[in-house]
């Protein structure tokens, strides 16, 4: 490459928020379901129904609008975004094009060269599209009309990014801040966040931006990267070979690695926004701001911090733990039941992942930390058992396995009675099964005793064997030794 | 045919009092169908079944005492372009054939609630869309005063239905003067609440910001009896607004009809300059003068006003409405319920094939003006412009009613025109909606009662003007001028 080039990118970035019911009826928001069950005349578009505002979406929209460190807009209203598609049943998308209800933010983000502000145009509400389903067999198609209607923020920058790097960090970035604000699950392969990637590019050094193009729902992080990597290139061909960029909208192929042209400027559509006539405009007040405001969590990096200085915590177990905010609730709560911060951060980081790792396996999928189900009081409990020597640590994983599969809330106290996992603090019972097992195993204590301390390990083995598990094999291994010894 | 000589409220009692049934009231207004509605062409549909059931229903509510409203038993038509569920809602339309809603409108299921028995739905202008009745898919409607004349539009079956007895009282839609104009030229009474007052939920929209359900009847205090049953907030409709309902202003707890007292000493009526002389037929002019003089008589005041914003009117109308009707009408697309083009090769082609086929000229016409208005690069220039002329309309009004209390002036500047007559002038039918949009702009409740003939024995329509929530002010000036004149009691011989 002769020349050095640079790229420019901006991003429209669509969260789908977890309200209860959709944003202009009473269905369900819930992911899947059988086609065309969760939606009413309303979401349908049916002939003279009308959209009644969910409340809930905007305090989400408020709280995404202040962590984004953008202005409320005073009086927000919805326009009208027209266009034919089936999957777009009244042939209008409710959204907000002249009063969107957050404008003039920013968001600051970590890069290999420092911190950097990327600065939010605006942010606005509007409806989702139901999908379309093609048929296997003939030329048919079927709309699917459940996701009509869920409810979704557009977030669309300035283009303020130069690397795919930070692309991906302000992505991570809103996805942290939207899953601790409990307003989206963010996850990009069911479609609840979706980016919209502008990209051009010009000779480093110069201030004119060059001719963009646009990159559609692309459904994971790396994916972008590697569509940004890929587009940047096919520009910078394109250029130096004396080419044009057109201006147009285009599809990454991940697969394939590579882009095609969908649409050109041309033939882009004419939306006729104009103000929703159905929907009063929403007055959004001083105190209700303030009210979001005073109810903003405390993110991830202030939380991390806090659980290094507070619990003592290495950097790395924090990150590990704040990286979900339901899970780095749920270390608080295991310490507020009686555990200990630094046990909790071992069965939360190293026990419950292999457990979750090793389910996921057995159902093929993968699994976060809510689907554990997992009850604080109960796993507090747990922890103090197992760290207090009641309970062998392997019949406490077994339990948190357990724990993990059972639907219910599982009674840990009552499972480790009718199991048998108690430890048995017996000494007289103990007394007498190392005494047989030292004279059932002269081998094994010769050898101990002329030096092999190994086959220490052998004896314990058989001292568990024989009380089936319910001993601690510490004190077995300190009452063989004292008795070798004597 | 005497039964339906009579007003809802005089149907009502007779029904209450068990002089009659509900199944009677139900088969006089089928016989009067069946006798008169092959030269009006009035109804859509008639589900005699479904009434009769829901007669039978009423009854023994009526018999056990459950049913409080005065119109319990009382037979309504419903304009083709309001959901009744289970029962064709088609809006007059190709697009829509086949269409039965799967839910009631709210106004349908109040007057439902109300113990009122729904009979079928009245024929209409395509989509509300004309000033004549005559776009429809079923065929024109017939004015019952002269069957060579348009009933006036959009609600003109509604409007005929009543004139023509074979209706007692029926639902309409009035978006630039759909209820008021076709109450006029067809000598009935037609109020147009103000906007918000009642629901819009299941009224297939045309015009959003404009659209208002109401009732035509044989008078007042029969449209104000509808109205306790129909006004209220809704909360399936968020421009629907409680405070213009039963309960308002001047409205006492018992609703409108009980707060009609005909007693209009001391109103000032507002006379607009603008709305006399020029462009008015003579006629017109002289009734209208008659009834404010009338007014005066019963102890009101009239006082010249200016309204001179009111030729901005037809012009702002016609941006706005046709820039929502576009966006509204787009849904009917050939995909998910009624016209489906049979050839397509794609799904652009499946759009433009269905609305190609399925729209009528006046309709196709309409959303071309609105797509235009709304296009980039237009915008400015036509629609913001005109959401600035509605708000100096508002204004406007609001202004003259400073000086008055209410505003008196023809409905329309002539009667009925022939059939025909008007589709060959179509900026002569714009024009004539002069008197009745600016309402619609400003939000403002209008009430067209019948003052008087011309010289071919058509009605003539008085439209009294009220501020917004002033719905009970309107009425009860209405109220009054029929107190004291029968041209509302005055019925034509179909022919």
């Amino acid at each position: 490459m002769s020349r050095n080039w640079e790229m420019v990118i901006g991003l429209e970035v669509h969260v789908e928020l977890s309200t209860k019911s959709k944003i202009f009826c009473s269905c369900t928001t819930q992911f899947g379901g059988e086609p065309n069950t969760h939606c009413c005349p309303v979401c349908t578009g049916m002939p003279g129904t009308l959209p009644i505002f969910n409340g809930q979406v905007l305090e989400y929209a408020v709280k995404a609008g202040l962590a984004l460190n953008c202005e409320i807009e005073r009086q927000t209203r919805f326009d009208r975004k027209n266009y034919f598609y089936p999957d777009l049943p009244k042939a209008y998308q409710i959204s907000q094009l002249y009063r969107p209800i957050a404008h003039d933010g920013y968001v600051e983000i970590e890069t290999s060269q420092g911190p950097k502000k990327i600065r939010i145009h605006e942010m606005h509400m509007e409806e989702d599209a139901g999908k379309l389903i093609h048929s296997e067999y003939g030329n048919e198609t079927y709309p699917d009309y459940n996701r009509c209607g869920v409810p979704l923020l557009e977030i669309v920058s300035e283009p303020d990014f130069r690397s795919a790097e930070e692309v991906a960090a302000y992505l991570e970035k809103i996805r942290m801040m939207f899953t601790y604000l409990g307003i989206s699950d963010c996850k990009m392969q069911e479609g609840s966040m979706r980016a919209d990637v502008n990209l051009s590019i010009r000779e480093a050094g110069t201030t004119e931006f060059g001719t963009r193009t646009e990159m559609k729902n692309i459904n994971s992080i790396s994916a972008i990267e590697r569509a940004i990597a890929g587009e940047y290139e096919r520009q910078c061909d394109l250029l130096e070979s004396g080419g044009k960029v057109t201006q147009e909208t285009r599809h990454w192929n991940d697969d394939k690695k590579m882009s095609t042209a969908m649409r050109s400027k041309e033939n882009a559509q004419d939306y006729r926004y104009f103000p929703e006539p159905d929907i009063p405009e929403i007055l959004v007040s001083e105190e209700y701001i303030d009210d979001c405001r005073s109810r903003m969590p405390e993110f991830a990096p202030d939380k991390k911090e806090r659980f290094m200085s507070e619990y003592g915590l290495s950097e790395y177990d924090a990150g590990l733990l704040v990286a979900s905010k339901p899970e780095s609730d749920f270390f608080e709560a295991l310490i507020k039941g009686g555990a200990t911060a630094k046990a909790s951060a071992n069965w939360l980081i190293v026990h419950l992942a292999s457990v979750m790792k090793k389910l996921s396996a057995d159902i093929n999928g993968t699994m976060d930390f809510e689907d554990a189900g997992l009850d604080a009081e109960q796993m507090s409990y747990l922890i103090k058992e197992v760290e207090g020597g009641k309970v062998n640590r392997q019949d406490g994983i077994d339990i948190l396995t357990e724990m993990v599969k059972s639907e219910e809330v599982l009674d840990v106290k009552e499972y480790i009675a009718s199991h048998g996992l108690e430890v048995s603090n017996d000494t007289g019972a103990l007394a007498e099964t190392v005494a047989k097992v030292i004279a059932a195993n002269e081998q094994a204590v010769s050898e101990y005793k002329s030096g092999k301390e190994k086959a220490i390990g052998f004896l314990v083995g058989a001292c568990m064997k024989e009380l089936k598990g319910k001993c601690n094999p510490g004190m077995v291994k300190e009452m063989l030794e004292a008795e070798l010894k004597k | 045919m005497e039964l339906m000589k009579l007003t809802a409220l005089e149907l009502g009692e007779k029904i209450k009092a068990k002089e009659i049934s509900v199944r009677e009231a139900l088969d006089a207004v089928s016989a009067a169908k069946e006798k008169t509605d092959a030269k009006v062409n009035a109804y859509t549909d008639f589900d005699k079944e479904l009434s009769d059931k829901e007669a039978d229903r009423i009854q023994k509510l009526i018999d056990a005492g459950d049913s409080k409203s005065p119109l319990a038993g009382v037979p309504i038509g419903i304009k083709d372009n309001i959901s009744t569920k289970g029962m064709l809602t088609t809006c007059a339309s190709k697009i829509l054939t086949g269409y039965k809603p799967a839910f009631d409108a709210t106004a349908v299921s109040k007057v439902r609630d109300a113990g009122m028995v729904v009979t079928g739905k009245l024929n209409m202008d395509e989509f509300a869309m004309g000033s004549t009745s005559e776009t429809s898919v079923y065929g024109p409607v017939k004015n019952p005063w002269d069957t060579g004349k348009v009933p006036g539009g959009s609600s003109g079956g509604a409007a005929a239905a009543v004139a023509a007895c074979e209706a007692v009282v029926t639902l309409g839609s009035d978006t630039g003067g759909s209820i008021r104009q076709p109450a006029s030229y067809c000598g009935v009474t037609g109020f147009k609440p103000s906007y918000g007052a009642v629901s819009r939920y299941g009224l297939i929209a045309y015009a959003s910001s404009l659209d208002q359900i109401g009732p035509i009847a044989k008078d007042v205090r029969d449209c104000a009896a509808v109205m306790d049953v129909i006004s209220g907030g809704d909360v399936n409709d968020s421009t629907s607004n409680a405070a213009f309902a039963s309960g308002a202003e001047g409205v006492n707890e018992n609703g409108f009809l009980a707060s009609l007292n005909g007693d209009v000493k001391g109103l000032k009526v507002g006379v607009p300059a603008e709305c006399f002389g020029e462009g008015v037929d003579p006629k017109v002019e002289e009734s209208v003068k008659g009834m404010i003089k009338e007014l005066e008589s019963a102890g009101a005041v009239a006082v010249p006003i200016s309204l001179d914003f009111i030729r901005f009117a037809v012009p702002t109308y016609y941006i706005i409405a046709t820039a929502e009707a576009s966006s509204n009408l787009s849904r009917f697309d050939g995909v998910k319920y009624g016209y489906r083009a049979k050839e397509a090769d794609s799904i652009d082609d499946l759009f433009i094939n269905s609305r190609s086929e399925g729209f009528g000229g006046e309709v196709k016409k309409r959303i071309m003006l609105g797509t235009f208005v709304l296009s980039s690069g237009y915008y400015d220039a036509y629609y913001n412009k005109a959401l600035k002329m509605k708000q100096m309309i508002m204004d406007g009004f609001a202004g003259a009613f400073g000086n008055c209390d209410v505003i008196v002036c023809p409905t329309a500047p002539m009667t009925a025109p022939k059939i025909g007559e008007s589709l060959s002038d179509p900026m002569k039918m714009y024009l004539s909606d002069i008197f009745t949009v600016s309402l619609n702009l400003a939000g403002l409740p209008g009430l067209s009662v019948p003052c008087g003939f011309d010289a071919q024995n058509m009605p003539i329509g008085a439209q009294i003007i009220g501020p917004a929530g002033g719905d009970l002010k309107v009425l009860n000036a209405g109220h009054a001028f029929q107190l004291a004149t029968d041209h509302h009691k005055k019925f034509p011989e179909v022919g």
